[in-house]
């Protein structure tokens, strides 16, 4: 019975925020709340069914959201022609290079296997610094104050949400197949690392994302209209003064209202199969293999495969909310994507929601992406009355501008208490 | 002439930063290390303990500033770093007390453990935060060079600048003293040899009667003293932001895997490889190159990887490892 006592709490929340300080801001919080969300539960994937330690969601967040640039932005014109294959070919030559440098590594042995390895890695390097730089250089110099990207295919927005899942569940295959196996620790300081690179290639690459130039004008999905077509509309503005609303704040609620139906139905959607795949032989075994591995290896289960499998899943969920993410900005901005708030915040979400609870890990998203928002409202409210009784000063001035922080240590409370004190979380598991 | 211009010039852009740089990852290193080896978790928090350390080393340092008090030509914060390790050992004691204890008394798992030690970095990253601020901090004062790049070029004639500041030769020398009053004391003393037995065999050292509770103690303080120290040499040598401190985490545990986690002298080593193959990678060696091979221009920077992608190469090193030889270069534990 606490499941549904805690969602009707949250949406409580979600509609005092609206009726006291308007509608826009709270639906806006909402909307983010589910792709947060989203993000949860693949996380609980990772974590919950099978207890990998995942510090790098900020990295499959950010590969996620290069979909929408790549896939729904209109093409720039010339940059493929003039460097697009050049790219590609050298990005071929740098797989290669890696699967052949695997291959030696499986057949030499001793000196010859070093010495190999080495020429085949030095020689593959500079080949694809030599075809790659010069493509590079010819994309960046088409209309660098606009474009100077390679731009997308010019496809649907919806298309490129799975386009994101597929692009973090390639780089967690990657991940996964170094790093698994070995100790629990190992993962997560790959992670972290993996996390740490792939921020740094959106916010370089000028040629594929625009760096940290931004991508701006990424185009919304298909039932998403843009506010100022609908104000323009004289249908709308009609029926927007039939119900006694001004068009401009009718607009901007309308059109979050539909991402919030296009998000919750991907959440639900999301979590229906999450929760067969728990309730399935397949999540059973996860959550033996979580519990005691030795003993589910000694069943003949294959351990090191299936947290390969699951944590690719995982990212792949946290791909394609991050593809959502960008949707919904409607901008790429690789200088935002921040660990504490896109890595540890998911993980604050997934504890206090409950590990393993695939409702609790909504719940966690929904309830502290709120408490997130909220705090930093209410962080400088509270020390502005905290500070009323105190003269004007340095020291005042300071606990003012600090307390924006405030909701760092709010977090970092809120996950400690909840580990100390109830470490399953508000929806426990089962 | 041209040979030594070029020896000059890796002198000047590659050994001498990635020594100290190098010097101040292997002591935030030795500190993830020792935790690793004894409280047996990785401390993802180590970060932020480097860089609550130095923001109330640089508050202590505004404070002997503003009393006139200097350390003549060394950096007024050498003065302040007791103060900062004293303020850091007694935070972590706290936090040991409040947080880490209860784990260790019912035998959490070690990944319980670092999910915890992330909520203690949420906690610390705020405080410093709100100590002191978001801006980038510069506090070094004193000498700036022990040997300027005009002076040598003067001096020795040659075109290339050879620059070694005073800031690098007070991390290397410091480093190289804590490190060494580690080793002794890890080695010769009664309570190091007790830490020594309780990371081998935590049973058998709690049946030989060592107080674990002292052991934990003794490496929380020297954790901290370790961390402060780290913290403080590269906000000297660099500038301090309390959200660098957060990246500098993927480079110092990369160190410590590498030299094998749980090992000391590995850790030490670890911290040079990751810094040398850093510098040594983003470092354009155009200028090099055009003195070594005479009468040849090269025509981009020579320059493998930029330098935004430092953190690319501790990866790189840390997947080569973890594939080739997990335990890393010096035996570490498993667990």
């Amino acid at each position: 019975m606490r499941a549904p006592v805690f969602f009707a709490i949250m949406a409580l929340l979600i509609a005092f925020e609206g009726s006291t300080r308007g509608w826009n801001g709270a639906l806006g919080i909402l909307n983010m709340g589910l792709i947060s969300a989203i993000i949860a539960l693949g996380l609980n994937l990772q974590w919950g069914y099978a207890g990998l330690f995942n510090s790098g969601v900020v990295g499959f967040l950010a590969l996620g959201g290069l979909a929408p640039v790549l896939v729904s932005m209109p093409p720039t014109p010339g940059a493929f022609a003039g460097g697009g294959w050049g790219i590609l070919i050298a990005l071929c030559i740098a797989v290669a290079t890696i699967v052949a440098t695997v291959w030696l590594n499986g057949r030499l042995r001793g000196t010859a296997r070093a010495g190999a390895i080495v020429v085949t890695l030095v020689a593959g390097f500079f080949l694809y610094r030599g075809i790659f730089d010069p493509a590079v250089a010819v994309i960046e110099a088409i209309n660098p104050s606009a474009q100077g990207n390679l731009g997308g295919l010019g496809l649907p927005t919806l298309l490129a949400w799975p386009v994101g899942a597929l692009l973090a569940a390639g780089a967690a295959w990657v991940v996964g197949k170094t790093a698994l196996g070995l100790r629990s620790d190992y993962l997560a300081i790959a992670t972290l690392g993996i996390g740490e690179i792939i921020v740094a290639v959106l916010r370089n690459e000028e040629w594929l994302a625009r760096g940290v130039l931004n991508v701006n004008g990424i185009p919304r999905p298909w039932p998403v209209p843009y506010e100022i077509d609908l104000q323009n509309s004289a249908d709308f503005v009609a029926r927007a003064g039939a119900m006694g609303l001004d068009p401009v704040t009718a607009s901007t609620v309308l059109v979050k209202l539909l991402w919030t139906t296009l998000f919750a139905s991907v959440l639900l959607a999301l979590l229906f199969a999450a929760q067969l795949a728990l309730k399935s032989p397949w999540g059973r075994m996860m959550r033996a293999i979580r519990d005691n591995e030795i003993a589910a290896a000694a069943m003949g289960k294959n351990v090191t495969r299936r947290h390969l499998q699951i944590f690719v899943l995982g990212a792949a969920v946290m791909g394609l909310a991050g593809a959502m993410m960008i949707s919904l900005d409607g901008q790429m901005t690789p200088s935002g994507y921040n660990p504490l708030r896109y890595t540890f915040l998911i993980w604050v979400m997934v504890i206090v929601g409950g590990s393993g609870n695939n409702w609790g890990s909504v719940l966690g998203g929904l309830l502290i992406w709120y408490l997130w928002i909220k705090a930093e409202v209410w962080g400088p409210e509270l020390m502005s009355l905290v500070t009323a009784q105190l003269a004007d000063g340095v020291v005042k001035q300071h606990l003012v501008d600090s307390a924006a922080h405030m909701r760092l240590i709010v977090m970092g409370l809120v996950l400690l208490l909840v580990l100390r004190f109830s470490p399953r979380g508000l929806l426990p598991e089962r | 002439m041209d040979l030594l211009n070029a020896l000059v010039a890796i002198l000047n852009y590659i050994i001498i930063p990635a020594t100290a740089y190098g010097a101040q990852l292997a002591l935030g290193a030795l500190g993830v290390t020792l935790i690793y080896g004894i409280l047996r978790f990785s401390n993802f928090a180590h970060g932020d303990t480097m860089a609550f350390g130095t923001a109330i080393t640089i508050l202590v340092t505004w404070g002997l500033q503003a009393l006139g008090i200097s350390a003549g030509p060394l950096p007024t914060a050498l003065l302040a770093l007791p103060v900062g390790i004293a303020a850091t050992a007694a935070l972590m004691l706290a936090t040991d007390r409040v947080v880490y204890r209860y784990y260790r008394r019912v035998r959490a798992a070690p990944v319980i453990l670092t999910m915890v030690s992330v909520g203690v970095m949420f906690v610390m990253n705020g405080v410093t935060r709100v100590l002191i601020g978001v801006d980038e901090i510069r506090f070094a004062d004193g000498a700036r060079f022990v040997i300027g790049p005009q002076e040598f070029k003067a001096w020795t004639g040659l075109a290339e600048p050879l620059a070694l500041r005073a800031t690098q030769v007070i991390t290397v020398v410091t480093a190289g003293l804590v490190v060494a009053w580690l080793f002794w004391f890890l080695a010769r003393t009664r309570t190091g040899k007790s830490m020594r037995a309780f990371s081998d065999n935590e049973d058998l050292a709690l049946l030989s009667g060592i107080d674990p509770n002292r052991v934990v103690a003794v490496t929380w303080i020297i954790a901290a003293g370790l961390a402060t120290l780290a913290g403080t040499l590269y906000g000297l040598d660099k500038t301090f932001k309390a959200f660098n401190y957060f990246h500098l985490l993927l480079p110092i545990f990369a160190a410590a895997i590498v030299g094998g986690l749980g090992s000391p002298i590995g850790a030490i080593a670890g911290g040079f490889v990751i810094a040398y193959s850093e510098v040594a990678v983003t470092y354009a060696w155009k200028k090099v190159a055009t003195y070594l091979i005479p009468g040849w221009e090269a025509e981009g920077l020579m320059q493998l990887l930029s330098t935004e992608y430092k953190f690319a190469v501790s990866f790189a090193i840390l997947i080569i490892v973890l594939l080739f030889k997990p335990t890393g270069l010096f035996k570490g534990k498993a667990v």
